[in-house]
Protein backbone atom coordinates (compact mmCIF):
# COMPACT_ATOMS: atom_id res chain seq x y z
CA UNK A 1 0.00 0.00 0.00
CA UNK A 2 1.12 3.54 -0.76
CA UNK A 3 0.11 6.90 0.56
CA UNK A 4 -1.41 9.54 -1.67
CA UNK A 5 -1.90 13.22 -1.04
CA UNK A 6 -5.24 14.45 -2.31
CA UNK A 7 -5.38 18.23 -2.71
CA UNK A 8 -8.78 19.81 -3.22
CA UNK A 9 -8.82 23.05 -5.17
CA UNK A 10 -11.52 25.35 -6.36
CA UNK A 11 -12.15 29.02 -7.02
CA UNK A 12 -12.92 30.51 -3.65
CA UNK A 13 -12.54 34.17 -4.73
CA UNK A 14 -14.65 34.97 -7.80
CA UNK A 15 -17.94 36.13 -6.35
CA UNK A 16 -20.19 34.72 -9.07
CA UNK A 17 -18.57 31.29 -8.71
CA UNK A 18 -19.55 30.84 -5.05
CA UNK A 19 -22.16 28.21 -4.16
CA UNK A 20 -25.39 29.27 -2.47
CA UNK A 21 -25.76 28.70 1.28
CA UNK A 22 -28.12 25.78 0.57
CA UNK A 23 -25.61 24.16 -1.77
CA UNK A 24 -22.88 24.68 0.83
CA UNK A 25 -25.06 23.07 3.50
CA UNK A 26 -25.62 20.00 1.31
CA UNK A 27 -21.93 19.99 0.49
CA UNK A 28 -21.02 19.99 4.18
CA UNK A 29 -22.92 16.76 4.73
CA UNK A 30 -21.40 15.31 1.56
CA UNK A 31 -17.90 16.04 2.90
CA UNK A 32 -18.72 14.43 6.26
CA UNK A 33 -20.16 11.35 4.58
CA UNK A 34 -17.20 11.10 2.21
CA UNK A 35 -14.66 11.36 5.03
CA UNK A 36 -16.75 8.89 7.05
CA UNK A 37 -16.79 6.48 4.13
CA UNK A 38 -13.01 6.67 3.67
CA UNK A 39 -12.49 6.26 7.40
CA UNK A 40 -14.82 3.22 7.41
CA UNK A 41 -12.58 1.67 4.76
CA UNK A 42 -9.60 2.52 6.95
CA UNK A 43 -8.08 4.53 4.13
CA UNK A 44 -7.27 7.74 5.99
CA UNK A 45 -3.52 7.63 6.46
CA UNK A 46 -3.32 10.78 8.61
CA UNK A 47 -5.68 12.58 10.99
CA UNK A 48 -7.82 15.15 9.22
CA UNK A 49 -6.55 18.71 9.35
CA UNK A 50 -8.53 21.82 8.57
CA UNK A 51 -6.70 24.69 6.84
CA UNK A 52 -7.32 28.38 7.17
CA UNK A 53 -8.72 29.92 4.01
CA UNK A 54 -6.71 33.15 4.10
CA UNK A 55 -3.15 32.04 3.53
CA UNK A 56 0.03 33.77 2.43
CA UNK A 57 2.10 33.48 -0.72
CA UNK A 58 5.86 33.94 -0.63
CA UNK A 59 7.35 35.04 -3.99
CA UNK A 60 10.89 34.49 -5.27
CA UNK A 61 11.87 38.06 -4.36
CA UNK A 62 10.74 37.28 -0.77
CA UNK A 63 7.64 39.39 -1.19
CA UNK A 64 4.78 38.06 0.95
CA UNK A 65 1.31 38.39 -0.54
CA UNK A 66 -1.87 38.16 1.51
CA UNK A 67 -4.55 35.74 0.57
CA UNK A 68 -4.69 32.80 -1.79
CA UNK A 69 -2.85 32.83 -5.06
CA UNK A 70 -3.51 36.00 -7.00
CA UNK A 71 -2.64 34.88 -10.50
CA UNK A 72 -4.65 31.70 -10.77
CA UNK A 73 -8.16 31.67 -9.45
CA UNK A 74 -8.05 28.33 -7.67
CA UNK A 75 -6.78 27.84 -4.18
CA UNK A 76 -6.43 24.89 -1.85
CA UNK A 77 -9.56 24.06 0.09
CA UNK A 78 -8.04 21.15 1.93
CA UNK A 79 -5.98 18.03 1.66
CA UNK A 80 -5.96 14.52 3.03
CA UNK A 81 -3.61 11.57 2.87
CA UNK A 82 -5.16 8.23 1.96
CA UNK A 83 -3.81 4.72 1.51
CA UNK A 84 -4.27 3.12 -1.89
CA UNK A 85 -2.44 0.54 -3.98
CA UNK A 86 -1.71 2.82 -6.93
CA UNK A 87 -2.77 5.95 -8.82
CA UNK A 88 -5.77 4.12 -10.27
CA UNK A 89 -7.22 3.33 -6.87
CA UNK A 90 -6.40 6.80 -5.56
CA UNK A 91 -8.20 8.29 -8.57
CA UNK A 92 -11.24 6.12 -7.86
CA UNK A 93 -11.27 7.48 -4.31
CA UNK A 94 -10.87 11.06 -5.54
CA UNK A 95 -13.87 10.66 -7.88
CA UNK A 96 -16.08 10.64 -4.79
CA UNK A 97 -14.75 13.99 -3.55
CA UNK A 98 -17.53 16.58 -3.11
CA UNK A 99 -15.31 19.41 -4.41
CA UNK A 100 -15.96 18.08 -7.92
CA UNK A 101 -19.64 18.99 -7.54
CA UNK A 102 -18.60 22.57 -6.71
CA UNK A 103 -16.53 22.91 -9.87
CA UNK A 104 -13.24 22.13 -8.18
CA UNK A 105 -10.62 19.49 -8.81
CA UNK A 106 -8.41 17.07 -6.93
CA UNK A 107 -4.68 16.80 -7.44
CA UNK A 108 -3.17 13.46 -6.47
CA UNK A 109 0.46 12.94 -5.48
CA UNK A 110 1.94 9.68 -4.32
CA UNK A 111 4.20 9.79 -1.27
CA UNK A 112 7.71 8.57 -2.03
CA UNK A 113 10.24 7.41 0.48
CA UNK A 114 13.74 8.73 -0.11
CA UNK A 115 16.22 5.93 -0.82
CA UNK A 116 17.81 4.78 2.42
CA UNK A 117 21.30 6.08 3.12
CA UNK A 118 23.90 3.38 3.22
CA UNK B 1 -27.36 -13.96 57.27
CA UNK B 2 -23.59 -13.95 57.72
CA UNK B 3 -23.37 -16.10 54.62
CA UNK B 4 -24.40 -13.11 52.53
CA UNK B 5 -22.88 -10.34 54.58
CA UNK B 6 -19.23 -11.34 54.59
CA UNK B 7 -18.79 -11.76 50.82
CA UNK B 8 -20.55 -8.44 50.31
CA UNK B 9 -18.35 -6.71 52.86
CA UNK B 10 -15.34 -8.34 51.29
CA UNK B 11 -16.31 -6.90 47.93
CA UNK B 12 -16.86 -3.37 49.22
CA UNK B 13 -14.36 -3.06 52.07
CA UNK B 14 -11.36 -5.15 51.03
CA UNK B 15 -10.34 -2.75 48.29
CA UNK B 16 -10.89 0.30 50.50
CA UNK B 17 -8.63 -0.91 53.30
CA UNK B 18 -6.00 -2.26 50.89
CA UNK B 19 -6.07 1.08 49.07
CA UNK B 20 -5.61 3.09 52.25
CA UNK B 21 -2.75 0.86 53.45
CA UNK B 22 -0.99 0.99 50.06
CA UNK B 23 -1.41 4.74 50.06
CA UNK B 24 0.26 4.77 53.49
CA UNK B 25 3.00 2.18 52.90
CA UNK B 26 3.84 2.72 49.25
CA UNK B 27 3.78 0.26 46.37
CA UNK B 28 6.79 -1.75 47.54
CA UNK B 29 4.81 -3.12 50.48
CA UNK B 30 1.65 -3.97 48.63
CA UNK B 31 1.73 -7.62 49.80
CA UNK B 32 1.90 -6.56 53.45
CA UNK B 33 -1.21 -4.46 52.91
CA UNK B 34 -3.00 -7.39 51.29
CA UNK B 35 -1.92 -9.79 54.04
CA UNK B 36 -3.19 -7.49 56.79
CA UNK B 37 -6.57 -7.11 55.15
CA UNK B 38 -6.92 -10.82 54.33
CA UNK B 39 -6.02 -11.58 57.92
CA UNK B 40 -8.68 -9.12 59.10
CA UNK B 41 -11.36 -10.89 57.08
CA UNK B 42 -10.13 -14.26 58.35
CA UNK B 43 -10.60 -13.04 61.93
CA UNK B 44 -14.08 -11.82 61.03
CA UNK B 45 -15.01 -15.22 59.61
CA UNK B 46 -13.80 -17.00 62.73
CA UNK B 47 -15.10 -14.64 65.39
CA UNK B 48 -18.46 -13.72 63.85
CA UNK B 49 -19.46 -17.36 63.43
CA UNK B 50 -18.79 -17.94 67.14
CA UNK B 51 -19.84 -14.64 68.73
CA UNK B 52 -22.43 -13.49 66.24
CA UNK B 53 -22.33 -10.28 64.25
CA UNK B 54 -20.88 -7.12 65.78
CA UNK B 55 -23.19 -4.12 65.92
CA UNK B 56 -21.41 -2.33 63.12
CA UNK B 57 -19.52 -4.89 61.00
CA UNK B 58 -17.75 -2.31 58.82
CA UNK B 59 -16.49 -0.34 61.81
CA UNK B 60 -15.37 -3.65 63.37
CA UNK B 61 -13.36 -4.48 60.26
CA UNK B 62 -11.74 -1.03 60.24
CA UNK B 63 -10.78 -1.23 63.92
CA UNK B 64 -9.33 -4.70 63.57
CA UNK B 65 -7.44 -3.73 60.42
CA UNK B 66 -6.00 -0.69 62.18
CA UNK B 67 -4.89 -2.78 65.16
CA UNK B 68 -3.39 -5.47 62.97
CA UNK B 69 -1.48 -2.80 61.07
CA UNK B 70 -0.10 -1.30 64.28
CA UNK B 71 0.84 -4.73 65.63
CA UNK B 72 2.48 -5.65 62.43
CA UNK B 73 4.47 -2.46 62.34
CA UNK B 74 5.60 -2.85 65.96
CA UNK B 75 6.71 -6.45 65.48
CA UNK B 76 8.32 -5.99 62.22
CA UNK B 77 11.92 -5.01 61.87
CA UNK B 78 10.85 -3.99 58.41
CA UNK B 79 9.09 -1.07 59.99
CA UNK B 80 12.19 0.28 61.70
CA UNK B 81 14.46 -0.21 58.77
CA UNK B 82 12.31 0.43 55.78
CA UNK B 83 8.79 1.59 56.39
CA UNK B 84 9.32 4.13 59.12
CA UNK B 85 11.39 6.56 57.07
CA UNK B 86 8.85 6.32 54.25
CA UNK B 87 5.87 6.88 56.43
CA UNK B 88 7.54 9.69 58.30
CA UNK B 89 8.25 11.19 54.95
CA UNK B 90 4.67 10.81 53.74
CA UNK B 91 2.65 11.49 56.85
CA UNK B 92 2.81 14.24 59.44
CA UNK B 93 5.13 13.28 62.26
CA UNK B 94 3.36 11.64 65.11
CA UNK B 95 4.09 9.04 67.75
CA UNK B 96 1.35 6.71 66.56
CA UNK B 97 0.90 5.73 62.96
CA UNK B 98 -2.64 6.66 62.04
CA UNK B 99 -4.49 4.43 59.62
CA UNK B 100 -6.98 6.93 58.29
CA UNK B 101 -10.13 5.12 57.11
CA UNK B 102 -12.22 8.25 56.72
CA UNK B 103 -14.44 8.60 53.67
CA UNK B 104 -12.18 11.26 52.22
CA UNK B 105 -8.96 9.32 52.66
CA UNK B 106 -10.54 6.17 51.25
CA UNK B 107 -11.61 8.06 48.17
CA UNK B 108 -8.20 9.80 47.84
CA UNK B 109 -6.38 6.51 48.13
CA UNK B 110 -8.65 4.83 45.55
CA UNK B 111 -7.92 7.62 43.11
CA UNK B 112 -4.19 7.40 43.77
CA UNK B 113 -4.38 3.64 43.24
CA UNK B 114 -6.19 3.95 39.91
CA UNK B 115 -3.46 6.20 38.58
CA UNK B 116 -0.73 3.87 39.88
CA UNK B 117 -2.39 0.79 38.37
CA UNK B 118 -2.80 2.52 35.01
CA UNK B 119 0.87 3.42 34.76
CA UNK B 120 2.07 3.16 31.15
CA UNK B 121 4.79 0.66 32.11
CA UNK B 122 2.15 -2.06 32.62
CA UNK B 123 0.44 -3.82 29.73
CA UNK B 124 -3.22 -3.10 29.15
CA UNK B 125 -4.32 -6.67 30.04
CA UNK B 126 -2.46 -6.45 33.31
CA UNK B 127 -3.90 -3.04 34.11
CA UNK B 128 -7.39 -4.44 33.84
CA UNK B 129 -6.57 -7.53 35.93
CA UNK B 130 -4.79 -5.49 38.57
CA UNK B 131 -7.61 -2.93 38.68
CA UNK B 132 -10.14 -5.70 39.25
CA UNK B 133 -7.98 -7.23 41.95
CA UNK B 134 -6.86 -4.15 43.88
CA UNK B 135 -9.59 -1.64 43.10
CA UNK B 136 -12.66 -3.85 42.81
CA UNK B 137 -11.87 -6.62 45.29
CA UNK B 138 -12.22 -9.39 42.68
CA UNK B 139 -10.49 -12.66 43.52
CA UNK B 140 -8.19 -14.40 41.05
CA UNK B 141 -10.87 -16.97 40.21
CA UNK B 142 -13.49 -14.29 39.47
CA UNK B 143 -11.08 -12.43 37.20
CA UNK B 144 -10.27 -15.71 35.42
CA UNK B 145 -14.03 -16.30 34.95
CA UNK B 146 -14.53 -12.80 33.61
CA UNK B 147 -11.78 -13.17 31.03
CA UNK B 148 -12.48 -16.81 30.23
CA UNK B 149 -9.00 -17.83 31.18
CA UNK B 150 -7.49 -19.84 34.01
CA UNK B 151 -6.31 -18.87 37.48
CA UNK B 152 -2.64 -19.35 36.69
CA UNK B 153 -2.70 -16.89 33.84
CA UNK B 154 -4.42 -14.24 35.95
CA UNK B 155 -2.21 -14.94 38.94
CA UNK B 156 0.94 -14.51 36.86
CA UNK B 157 -0.43 -11.43 35.15
CA UNK B 158 -1.20 -9.73 38.46
CA UNK B 159 2.12 -10.63 40.02
CA UNK B 160 4.10 -9.44 37.03
CA UNK B 161 2.21 -6.16 37.13
CA UNK B 162 2.94 -5.72 40.84
CA UNK B 163 6.62 -6.47 40.30
CA UNK B 164 6.68 -3.94 37.51
CA UNK B 165 5.12 -1.26 39.71
CA UNK B 166 7.82 -1.93 42.32
CA UNK B 167 10.65 -1.93 39.79
CA UNK B 168 9.47 1.36 38.38
CA UNK B 169 9.06 2.64 41.92
CA UNK B 170 5.65 4.09 41.13
CA UNK B 171 4.46 6.33 43.93
CA UNK B 172 0.88 5.99 45.11
CA UNK B 173 -0.07 9.60 45.47
CA UNK B 174 -2.56 12.19 44.27
CA UNK B 175 -1.86 12.60 40.58
CA UNK B 176 -0.44 15.95 39.49
CA UNK B 177 -1.98 17.85 36.58
CA UNK B 178 0.80 16.61 34.33
CA UNK B 179 0.18 13.01 35.39
CA UNK B 180 -3.55 13.40 34.86
CA UNK B 181 -2.92 14.73 31.37
CA UNK B 182 -0.56 11.89 30.63
CA UNK B 183 -2.46 9.01 32.22
CA UNK B 184 -6.16 9.86 32.26
CA UNK B 185 -6.56 8.44 28.76
CA UNK B 186 -5.11 5.16 30.01
CA UNK B 187 -7.33 5.20 33.08
CA UNK B 188 -10.44 5.76 30.96
CA UNK B 189 -9.42 2.99 28.56
CA UNK B 190 -8.98 0.55 31.45
CA UNK B 191 -12.39 1.48 32.83
CA UNK B 192 -13.93 1.10 29.39
CA UNK B 193 -12.35 -2.32 28.84
CA UNK B 194 -13.66 -3.40 32.24
CA UNK B 195 -17.13 -2.21 31.32
CA UNK B 196 -17.10 -3.76 27.85
CA UNK B 197 -16.04 -7.09 29.30
CA UNK B 198 -19.19 -7.04 31.38
CA UNK B 199 -21.47 -5.54 28.77
CA UNK B 200 -20.47 -7.17 25.50
CA UNK B 201 -18.56 -10.34 26.20
CA UNK B 202 -20.64 -12.99 24.46
CA UNK B 203 -18.69 -15.84 25.97
CA UNK B 204 -20.19 -16.11 29.40
CA UNK B 205 -23.73 -16.35 30.61
CA UNK B 206 -23.08 -15.32 34.19
CA UNK B 207 -25.34 -12.28 34.35
CA UNK B 208 -24.45 -11.40 37.93
CA UNK B 209 -20.74 -11.33 37.18
CA UNK B 210 -21.37 -9.24 34.08
CA UNK B 211 -23.45 -6.74 36.01
CA UNK B 212 -20.75 -6.56 38.69
CA UNK B 213 -18.11 -5.70 36.09
CA UNK B 214 -20.28 -2.93 34.67
CA UNK B 215 -21.09 -1.58 38.13
CA UNK B 216 -17.42 -1.56 39.15
CA UNK B 217 -16.42 0.27 35.97
CA UNK B 218 -19.11 2.88 36.62
CA UNK B 219 -18.06 3.25 40.24
CA UNK B 220 -14.43 3.91 39.26
CA UNK B 221 -15.50 6.40 36.62
CA UNK B 222 -17.78 8.12 39.12
CA UNK B 223 -14.79 8.48 41.43
CA UNK B 224 -12.99 10.41 38.67
CA UNK B 225 -16.01 12.60 37.97
CA UNK B 226 -16.46 13.34 41.69
CA UNK B 227 -12.87 14.49 42.09
CA UNK B 228 -12.17 18.08 41.13
CA UNK B 229 -8.81 17.41 39.51
CA UNK B 230 -9.87 14.43 37.39
CA UNK B 231 -13.33 15.68 36.51
CA UNK B 232 -12.51 16.13 32.82
CA UNK B 233 -15.17 16.19 30.08
CA UNK B 234 -13.97 12.84 28.71
CA UNK B 235 -14.59 11.18 32.11
CA UNK B 236 -18.15 12.52 32.23
CA UNK B 237 -18.67 11.40 28.64
CA UNK B 238 -17.53 7.87 29.48
CA UNK B 239 -19.85 7.78 32.48
CA UNK B 240 -22.75 9.00 30.30
CA UNK B 241 -21.96 6.29 27.75
CA UNK B 242 -22.04 3.60 30.43
CA UNK B 243 -25.33 4.91 31.91
CA UNK B 244 -27.01 4.80 28.49
CA UNK B 245 -25.77 1.28 27.77
CA UNK B 246 -26.61 -0.14 31.17
CA UNK B 247 -30.15 1.26 30.93
CA UNK B 248 -30.88 -1.64 28.54
CA UNK B 249 -29.19 -4.34 30.58
CA UNK B 250 -32.40 -6.09 31.67
CA UNK B 251 -34.15 -5.68 28.34
CA UNK B 252 -31.50 -7.39 26.25
CA UNK B 253 -31.51 -10.85 27.81
CA UNK B 254 -34.52 -13.16 28.05
CA UNK B 255 -35.26 -15.61 30.90
CA UNK B 256 -33.13 -18.32 29.35
CA UNK B 257 -30.15 -16.00 29.02
CA UNK B 258 -30.42 -15.46 25.24
CA UNK B 259 -29.62 -12.07 23.77
CA UNK B 260 -32.57 -10.03 22.54
CA UNK B 261 -31.68 -7.78 19.63
CA UNK B 262 -32.21 -4.05 19.97
CA UNK B 263 -35.20 -3.82 17.63
CA UNK B 264 -36.98 -6.66 19.46
CA UNK B 265 -36.46 -5.27 22.96
CA UNK B 266 -39.34 -4.27 25.23
CA UNK B 267 -38.51 -0.62 25.81
CA UNK B 268 -40.65 -0.45 28.95
CA UNK B 269 -37.79 -2.44 30.50
CA UNK B 270 -35.29 0.30 29.67
CA UNK B 271 -34.24 2.03 32.85
CA UNK B 272 -35.38 5.65 32.47
CA UNK B 273 -33.55 6.79 35.58
CA UNK B 274 -30.21 5.66 34.14
CA UNK B 275 -31.07 7.27 30.81
CA UNK B 276 -31.72 10.54 32.64
CA UNK B 277 -28.42 10.24 34.52
CA UNK B 278 -26.65 9.58 31.24
CA UNK B 279 -28.17 12.77 29.88
CA UNK B 280 -26.98 14.66 32.94
CA UNK B 281 -23.37 13.47 32.55
CA UNK B 282 -23.37 14.01 28.78
CA UNK B 283 -24.42 17.58 29.47
CA UNK B 284 -21.57 17.92 31.95
CA UNK B 285 -19.20 16.53 29.32
CA UNK B 286 -20.18 19.22 26.83
CA UNK B 287 -17.89 21.92 28.21
CA UNK B 288 -14.61 23.00 26.67
CA UNK B 289 -13.64 21.97 23.16
CA UNK B 290 -12.35 18.48 23.79
CA UNK B 291 -14.20 15.89 21.71
CA UNK B 292 -13.15 12.42 22.79
CA UNK B 293 -14.28 9.09 21.38
CA UNK B 294 -16.37 8.76 24.53
CA UNK B 295 -18.30 11.92 23.62
CA UNK B 296 -19.09 10.48 20.22
CA UNK B 297 -19.95 7.03 21.55
CA UNK B 298 -22.12 8.55 24.28
CA UNK B 299 -23.92 10.55 21.58
CA UNK B 300 -24.57 7.36 19.63
CA UNK B 301 -25.70 5.57 22.79
CA UNK B 302 -28.02 8.49 23.58
CA UNK B 303 -29.77 8.15 20.23
CA UNK B 304 -30.21 4.45 20.89
CA UNK B 305 -32.20 5.29 24.01
CA UNK B 306 -34.75 6.84 21.63
CA UNK B 307 -36.61 3.83 20.30
CA UNK B 308 -38.52 5.60 17.57
CA UNK B 309 -36.74 5.25 14.23
CA UNK B 310 -36.67 8.77 12.79
CA UNK B 311 -34.54 10.27 10.00
CA UNK B 312 -33.12 12.70 12.56
CA UNK B 313 -32.03 9.81 14.77
CA UNK B 314 -30.24 7.89 12.02
CA UNK B 315 -28.73 10.97 10.42
CA UNK B 316 -27.29 11.96 13.82
CA UNK B 317 -25.97 8.45 14.41
CA UNK B 318 -24.41 8.40 10.93
CA UNK B 319 -22.58 11.68 11.51
CA UNK B 320 -21.40 10.55 14.95
CA UNK B 321 -20.01 7.34 13.43
CA UNK B 322 -18.36 9.38 10.66
CA UNK B 323 -16.61 11.49 13.30
CA UNK B 324 -15.74 8.46 15.42
CA UNK B 325 -14.14 6.67 12.47
CA UNK B 326 -12.20 9.77 11.43
CA UNK B 327 -10.89 9.96 15.01
CA UNK B 328 -10.15 6.24 15.35
CA UNK B 329 -10.84 3.38 12.95
CA UNK B 330 -12.41 0.17 14.19
CA UNK B 331 -14.14 -2.57 12.15
CA UNK B 332 -17.23 -2.58 14.37
CA UNK B 333 -17.67 1.21 13.98
CA UNK B 334 -17.25 0.83 10.21
CA UNK B 335 -20.02 -1.81 10.16
CA UNK B 336 -22.33 0.22 12.39
CA UNK B 337 -21.78 3.30 10.25
CA UNK B 338 -22.85 1.35 7.19
CA UNK B 339 -26.00 0.17 8.97
CA UNK B 340 -26.83 3.79 9.90
CA UNK B 341 -26.24 4.75 6.26
CA UNK B 342 -28.81 2.14 5.18
CA UNK B 343 -31.32 3.85 7.47
CA UNK B 344 -30.67 7.32 6.00
CA UNK B 345 -29.94 6.54 2.36
CA UNK B 346 -31.46 3.13 1.74
CA UNK B 347 -30.10 -0.39 1.44
CA UNK B 348 -28.68 -0.07 -2.07
CA UNK B 349 -26.39 2.82 -1.16
CA UNK B 350 -25.35 0.96 1.98
CA UNK B 351 -24.59 -2.26 0.05
CA UNK B 352 -22.23 -0.36 -2.25
CA UNK B 353 -20.47 1.11 0.79
CA UNK B 354 -20.45 -2.20 2.67
CA UNK B 355 -18.75 -4.00 -0.20
CA UNK B 356 -15.86 -1.55 0.01
CA UNK B 357 -15.19 -2.45 3.64
CA UNK B 358 -13.16 -5.62 3.05
CA UNK B 359 -13.83 -7.24 6.42
CA UNK B 360 -14.11 -10.77 5.11
CA UNK B 361 -12.89 -12.45 8.27
CA UNK B 362 -15.53 -10.74 10.42
CA UNK B 363 -18.84 -12.58 10.79
CA UNK B 364 -20.63 -9.30 11.63
CA UNK B 365 -19.66 -8.13 8.14
CA UNK B 366 -21.57 -11.00 6.56
CA UNK B 367 -24.48 -10.58 8.96
CA UNK B 368 -24.68 -6.93 7.91
CA UNK B 369 -24.63 -7.87 4.21
CA UNK B 370 -27.32 -10.48 4.96
CA UNK B 371 -29.44 -7.78 6.57
CA UNK B 372 -28.87 -5.30 3.73
CA UNK B 373 -29.66 -7.81 0.97
CA UNK B 374 -32.85 -8.96 2.71
CA UNK B 375 -35.74 -7.76 0.56
CA UNK B 376 -33.36 -6.79 -2.25
CA UNK B 377 -31.93 -10.18 -3.13
CA UNK B 378 -32.95 -12.82 -0.60
CA UNK B 379 -30.78 -15.54 -2.15
CA UNK B 380 -27.70 -13.39 -1.67
CA UNK B 381 -28.89 -12.47 1.81
CA UNK B 382 -29.10 -16.15 2.70
CA UNK B 383 -25.62 -16.86 1.31
CA UNK B 384 -24.15 -14.07 3.41
CA UNK B 385 -25.89 -15.24 6.58
CA UNK B 386 -24.63 -18.77 5.96
CA UNK B 387 -21.08 -17.47 5.59
CA UNK B 388 -21.57 -15.53 8.84
CA UNK B 389 -22.69 -18.74 10.57
CA UNK B 390 -19.70 -20.62 9.23
CA UNK B 391 -17.06 -18.18 10.45
CA UNK B 392 -18.65 -17.17 13.77
CA UNK B 393 -17.22 -18.84 16.84
CA UNK B 394 -19.28 -18.18 19.95
CA UNK B 395 -22.51 -20.04 20.67
CA UNK B 396 -24.43 -16.81 21.32
CA UNK B 397 -23.43 -15.40 17.92
CA UNK B 398 -24.32 -18.64 16.15
CA UNK B 399 -27.73 -18.74 17.86
CA UNK B 400 -28.49 -15.18 16.72
CA UNK B 401 -27.45 -15.92 13.13
CA UNK B 402 -29.50 -19.15 13.04
CA UNK B 403 -32.56 -17.20 14.17
CA UNK B 404 -31.98 -14.64 11.40
CA UNK B 405 -31.62 -17.41 8.82
CA UNK B 406 -34.90 -18.96 9.97
CA UNK B 407 -36.66 -15.60 9.81
CA UNK B 408 -35.35 -15.01 6.31
CA UNK B 409 -36.38 -18.49 5.12
CA UNK B 410 -39.91 -17.99 6.45
CA UNK B 411 -40.22 -14.75 4.47
CA UNK B 412 -38.91 -16.32 1.25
Amino acid sequence: MNEFLLIFRRDFTTKEEQPSPEVLQTSLKAWQDWFGSLAAQNKLARPLQRWDGEGRIVKPNSAVINGPYAEIKESIGGMIVVTAADYDEASEIAKGCPILKLGGNVEIRMAVTPPANK
Amino acid sequence: MEGELLPNLFRTEYRKIVGVLCYLFGIEHIEIAEDIVSDTFLSATELWSVNGLPENPTAWLYTVAKNKTKNHLKRSSLFENKLAPDIKYNAPLSEEIEVDLSVKNISDSQLAMIFAVCHPSISSDSQVALALNLLCGFGVQEIADAFLTNRDVVYKRINRAKERLKEENIRIEQPSTAEINERLGNVLTTIYVLFSEGYYSAGHQNTILRKDLCAEAMRLCYLLVENETTNRPAASALLALMCFHVSRFDARVNESGEMILYQDQDETLWNQELIARGGYFLNKASVGNELSRYHLEAGIAYWHTQKESTIEKWESILQLYNSLLILEYSPIAALNRTYALSMTSGKKVAIAEAEKLDLKTNHFYFSLLGNLYTGIDNQKALQHLETALEISVSGTDKATIIRNIQKLKESM
